[in-house]
């Protein structure tokens, strides 16, 4: 799993590559927190699903952490890039009712 | 005709839920799944074999017993872990119940969704097995077209 993060404003885009399961999701839970801690002004979390390959219930539930972390200051969550089969977990999981789903980061940014 | 089979052990680690995955898919090409179907295997796999890694031997290291086959037409998967069960299934089987924090409580409901069968058999302090079926779909979906009527 590679992530790559880069802040926009308030936003955070975090770009991920590979699968995000129960063995990579500390890496991302590890990853974004550490952007959160130190960068007082993000507010808002864009994930960059393009290149993911697999999401289980354990890499939904990081997102979910981080999500509920940002939305006690009132942040959002959205994601772009996002594939059919991806879209079907979201969907299942409840999680499309939280998350913004974008064609690709400018509108995500344009939204937010 | 013998039916094929596979069966293999490794030990409760995380970085073997993607070798899991791997195998199964491997094995269910066998069938003709689409790739959709092979997807939804996948993640059926990775959250039978995460349970197994996240909650069978409470934090210590144990055996995953990982069998697969394919019986009239429908892959079988069964996820054996011989830790400390579960007291009570219905429970676990409740959408939002996770006994760890972050996990959102949805792997049973990803591995029900996606199978056409799922049983979970557990007893205390022996082990718990989940079983999963599910046959393509392609073949009989299509109008009256059977799968024998394409030989």
């Amino acid at each position: 799993m590679n992530i790559e993060t880069e802040r926009i404003g308030a936003n955070l885009i975090v770009k991920l590559e590979g699968e995000l399961d129960l063995e990579t999701s500390p890496l991302f839970r590890q990853v974004v927190d550490e952007q959160l801690n130190h960068y007082d002004s993000i507010r808002h979390l864009i994930l960059d699903l393009k290149q993911v390959r697999f999401i289980d219930s354990s890499g939904l539930g990081v997102i979910l952490g981080r999500f509920r972390r940002l939305s006690q200051s009132g942040g959002r969550l959205s994601a772009i890039n996002v594939s059919d089969p991806l879209r079907r977990l979201l969907q299942l999981s409840g999680l499309l009712k939280i998350m913004d789903i974008h064609e690709d980061r400018r509108h995500a940014l344009g939204e937010l | 005709m013998v039916k094929n089979y596979l069966k293999m052990e490794f030990p409760s680690l995380p970085q073997n839920v993607g070798q899991a995955r791997l195998i199964v898919a491997s094995f269910a090409a066998q069938l003709e799944f689409t790739l959709a179907e092979i997807e939804e295997i996948r993640v059926a796999t990775s959250e039978a074999v995460s349970n197994c890694v996240i909650h069978a031997y409470s934090g210590q290291t144990g055996i995953i017993r990982l069998e697969l086959e394919i019986e009239d037409d429908f892959l079988v998967i069964r996820v054996i872990d011989f830790g400390k069960g579960i007291e009570d299934i219905e429970q676990a089987k409740q959408a939002t119940f996770s006994t760890e924090p972050e996990r959102m409580g949805l792997g049973l409901v990803f591995m029900e969704s996606f199978m056409d069968q799922m049983e979970l058999k557990s007893s205390p302090s022996q082990g718990t097995m989940v079983v999963m079926k599910k046959r393509p779909e392609r073949g009989f979906a299509d109008a009256g077209v059977s799968r024998n009527s394409k030989e």
